[in-house]
């Protein structure tokens, strides 16, 4: 299994109290229900990730986290304080804006220290956490300049250190990544985790982009229409997503639906279009009816090609053609088509610079799995 | 093709010339006049003075340039203490429309926007109705048997009449009421474009709502409150036709006086005089705010 066994694990411990606990949460506005009797705990000092598509109603929690907005149902309690009421502006809770919200009428230390001097610090104090969080974010020179003469990434610098500055009990951010480019991104990715690791904070980031989730996270929340379809570690919701969207939405995946025909030595045997054998897979958590409707998602990178016979002991075969190679660079990635129509995708590893005799389009080829490789999702 | 292009540049380059065409034949034609008036004598004649000097002759124009009617506004108390009023009155009424402007302002730019639409066409609505008569409806409205004082003696607020019209009370009611979309359409633009999650981000940083307001709305709103109040202030400074309607024999404004000059007195070069004195007070305030705009909008380094 390639589930990453990480020692920082507060919510496997039934004794370790959650720092914020939703219970039942439901949101609605007018008849739109944005967030549906919802319940989750997060931990001190944990990096989760509210990870879902457009509308899913990440945004929506994080705001009544915030205190934007109010729960219509259920409560929302941060260490162990029920927070309904609590007005934004007294909550320990930061938030740092997507667009950034940076204030265009003062310069990147007077935005930094604005939530320090709400608080009524003495001058010398805040100058020294200005100064603190400028070295923090690496801005010491740009401290007078004003958010219009500032670029993308310096601008989310700033949103970053003005959120900190406080230093709040809880660090929301909402895509915090989005407006910047790729390249950027990746190495800010990595920034945020230090930060957030030396800083000791809670932070809740909601993102629709699931690279960046698996990457920072310790744990994921997927949401889909108002309510949590799975909350696990980056490993768990990869290796072991509970449902056919999760398995969709997080990376890529082959679906292949099937029926399921028995159980042997304690493997599951389906029958599928797609192959002409039963095919073989280990998912002992699932229980199955004989007959029962199913899918099998398989990693496109847990899929291998052979060309000719495949190996003799190969428990999961299937036959096509190639219908499309697409090079990345580090991976390749092949669209073969099978005799029912349907399309499986295999990425392979460019393991050398050159290769005699690639695999080419038409070619006819075997593509196999192992049944450890595969997740039966219920329909 | 060749004659096209040329055409094509001239088109070019006559665009931006439309607005100094404009402005030389409207404002800086006329103002020369008025000053050639100003530097005249009066005379009982048509029209009521004697030429200083003609056009073309400008060696002789400087070596008997008069200023007599300068010297006059100077040292008659009249026009300083008929300016000084005028500048206390507009001042007093721009700062009365921003307290009553900002509200409406602020209330519309909070609306939902499908209403946005209609609220400006509903304050843009009076200058459907000649500005005169609304301000003629005013005398109506105040006067000691009018509609206000009837109100408010029915209601039993007052005994006896209020004596508000003719004094500088009217004067400013006038004003408010006659320049108020001219402050509310500034202020609305710049709250209307006022990002949302910037009040939002103060509350989060532990700012409170009326807090917010003084640290963040009005800083953001402040080129709408320079905008409106110039708009206001300067005209207000001038103004006739309400202190005349309105006002008593004592509001002493410089447009009211300008008008006498011009009117009862025929005395067309003091009132040119006083036209031009009226100006360079109305320069000003223009001057400091486009320096303060200028270093506002500091060139990136």
């Amino acid at each position: 299994m390639g589930a990453v066994r990480r020692s920082f694990a507060p919510w496997a411990d039934p004794t370790e109290r959650p720092l914020i606990r939703f219970e039942n949460v439901t949101k609605r506005f007018g008849d739109a229900v944005a967030v549906d009797r919802l319940s989750l705990d997060i931990f001190e000092r944990e990096f989760f990730c509210l990870l879902g598509p457009s509308g899913c109603g990440k945004t929506t929690l994080m705001r009544m986290l915030a205190g934007f907005e109010q729960p219509s149902e259920g409560s929302i309690t941060l260490a162990d304080r029920d927070l309904a009421g609590v007005p934004p502006y007294r909550r320990p809770v930061n938030m740092m804006f997507q667009s950034y919200a940076l204030f265009p009428h003062m310069n990147v230390e007077r935005n930094i220290g604005f939530g320090l001097r709400q608080d009524g610090l003495p001058r010398a104090e805040i100058a020294a956490r200005v100064d603190e969080m400028l070295r923090l974010v690496q801005l010491e020179r740009l401290a007078k300049r004003y958010p219009s003469q500032l670029s993308g990434g310096q601008c989310q610098r700033v949103a970053l250190a003005r959120a900190l500055a406080k230093r709040p009990k809880l660090l929301l951010l909402d895509e915090p990544l989005g407006a910047l480019d790729k390249k950027l991104r990746e190495e800010t990715q990595f920034e945020l985790m230090d930060l957030q690791h030396a800083l000791g904070m809670t932070f809740v980031v909601v993102t629709h982009d699931q690279e960046e989730a698996m990457t920072m996270a310790d744990r994921i929340a997927v949401m889909d229409h108002g309510r949590i379809v799975q909350v696990a570690t980056p490993g768990e919701i990869y290796e072991q997503p509970k449902t056919r969207f999760i398995a969709e939405f997080v990376g890529d995946v082959n679906i292949l639906e099937g029926r399921v025909r028995g159980q042997q030595d304690g493997l599951w045997q389906v029958e599928s279009s797609s192959a002409h054998g039963p095919l073989t897979v280990d998912d002992a958590d699932e229980v199955l009816q004989n007959g029962q409707a199913i899918a099998i998602a398989v990693r496109p990178e847990k899929m291998v090609i052979h060309r000719g016979e495949p190996p003799p002991d190969a428990l999961n075969v299937l036959r096509g053609e190639v219908w499309d190679i697409g090079y990345l660079g580090d991976w390749t990635v092949y669209r073969i088509k099978l005799p029912s129509g349907a399309i499986v995708r295999v990425t392979r590893a460019n393991r050398s610079r050159f290769v005699d005799n690639p695999i080419d389009w038409d070619e006819q080829v075997h593509v196999t799995f192992a049944p450890d490789a595969a997740v039966i999702l219920a329909e | 093709m060749i004659a096209r292009s040329l055409s094509k540049r001239m088109a070019n380059a006559l665009v931006p010339a439309l607005p100094f065409l404009w402005l030389g034949i409207f404002f800086l034609a006329p103002f020369f006049i008025v000053l050639k008036i100003s530097l005249s004598d009066p005379a009982v004649a048509q029209p009521p003075y004697r030429p200083a000097f003609e056009w073309g002759d400008l060696a002789g124009f400087f070596s008997r340039l008069d200023l007599e009617n300068f010297t006059t506004l100077v040292s008659d108390d009249l026009y300083l203490s008929a300016t000084l009023s005028s500048i206390r009155i507009a001042g007093i009424a721009t700062i009365l429309l921003l307290l009553v402007g900002f509200p409406i302002a602020y209330a519309m730019a909070r609306a939902p926007a499908r209403h946005r639409g209609l609220l400006v066409a509903l304050i843009i609505l009076p200058f459907w109705t000649s500005f005169l008569i609304r301000i003629y409806a005013w005398i109506a409205i105040l006067k000691p048997e009018g509609l206000l004082n009837q109100g408010l003696m029915a209601l039993g607020a007052i005994s006896e009449p209020l004596h508000i019209l003719n004094s500088e009370v009217a004067v400013y009611i006038g004003l408010v009421y006659g320049y108020l979309p001219f402050m509310v359409l500034p202020l609305y633009a710049s709250l209307e474009k006022m990002d949302d999650t910037l009040i939002e981000a103060a509350l989060d940083l532990g700012s409170p709502p009326w807090r917010t307001f003084w640290t963040i709305t009005v800083p953001l709103a402040m080129p709408g409150v320079i905008a409106g109040s110039l708009l206001c202030f300067i005209p207000a400074v001038g103004e006739f036709v309400i202190p005349d309607l309105l006002g008593g024999s004592e509001t002493l404004m410089i447009g009211r006086q300008l008008w006498s000059e011009f009117f009862s007195n025929r005395d067309w070069p003091l009132a040119s005089a006083v036209a031009i004195l009226l100006l360079i007070i109305l320069v000003v305030p223009i001057v400091i705010y486009r320096d303060v705009e200028s270093r506002r909008l500091e060139p990136r380094p």
